[in-house]
């Protein structure tokens, strides 16, 4: 194995516009408008089982759905974490900071801060598919191919990890959009900055 | 109490999101922690601001939430013997 070996997606979700499309099919889709309701119906369609989902915030559950359906057949533990976005967890923190702006009303919620940090979501991958792995979380622009390719490249061709799930996972005021990709150093399709961004913007 | 021990269930369902259980899933012996609703670390700090937002309750030793946090039956008990609000 050597740096350069070339590596392969093997499967793509994108959550997005209230679809969830798993490699190529449209697996959900509902008119909701809201991030809170549009998750939930997923989660039941899906016929998830898992209380804590409703515990997470809509950062964690975003990433949650992704991972769910790009693992739901993964026997791996092997397997890295690599994920990026936007707004970090701006999402709650602006929430977290609407609880605690009334000093007269000073209730901060713990349940809330502990997702005050972008990383969290990886944490609930973690926990609920049994990885003890590397896992990095990125603040970008905008999704980063080139970078996201390297990262999963050095990962499995250094031995780090066999395979690897990277993530997009965007979210800020019910304006949401994510794309979860599974790296591995067999498939099909070739896993390269060009490759990703033709799947990013399909 | 018997009010109260119905308000507590309700609180609890909607403070911690648990969207999967109703109050009449709930009985007042019940465990909260372990093996009874399953709650966790994280919910037991939620329970101690709703304590002190609810019903003017100030939790100085969180240690002491062992006990009160057993069942909905010791939170009413407790909550009925200290609220201020």
């Amino acid at each position: 194995m050597t740096l350069e070996n070339q590596n392969y997606i093997t499967a793509i979700c994108s959550i997005r516009n209230n679809e969830i499309i798993l490699d190529g099919k449209l697996v959900f889709k509902t008119e909701t408008l809201d991030f809170s309701d549009f998750s939930k119906k997923a989660y039941q369609h899906l016929g998830i089982s898992y209380p804590k989902f409703f515990k997470m915030d809509n950062l964690s559950k975003l990433a949650f759905l992704g991972a769910e359906m790009l693992l739901q057949n993964e026997q791996e533990s092997d397997m890295a974490l690599v994920f990026a976005n936007r707004s970090s967890s701006l999402d709650t923190d602006v929430k977290y900071q609407k609880s605690i702006a009334d000093t007269a009303n000073y209730f901060p919620s713990p349940a809330v801060f502990v997702y005050t940090l972008p990383n969290i979501c990886i944490g609930e991958i973690s926990i609920r598919h049994q990885l003890k792995s590397e896992n990095s979380f990125f603040i970008f622009d905008a999704f980063n191919p080139q970078l996201m390719a390297n990262y999963a490249d050095v990962l499995i061709n250094t031995g780090k990890a066999t395979k690897v799930l990277c993530g997009w996972t965007e979210i800020f005021n019910e304006e949401y959009n994510a794309f979860l990709y599974l790296v591995a150093a067999e498939g099909t399709l070739t896993h390269n900055k060009h490759s990703l961004e033709t799947a990013y913007n399909e | 109490m018997e009010a109260l021990k119905q308000e507590l269930k309700g609180k609890i369902i909607e403070v911690l999101n648990l969207e999967d259980i109703t109050v009449a899933d709930i009985n007042d012996d019940d465990a909260l922690f372990g093996d009874g609703l399953g709650l966790d670390s994280i919910d037991a700090l939620e329970l101690i601001v709703m304590l002190d937002k609810d019903y003017g309750i100030k939790l100085t030793d969180p240690k002491d939430g062992k006990n009160i946090f057993k069942s909905i039956e010791t939170m009413a008990a407790y909550i009925a013997a200290n609220r201020t609000k």
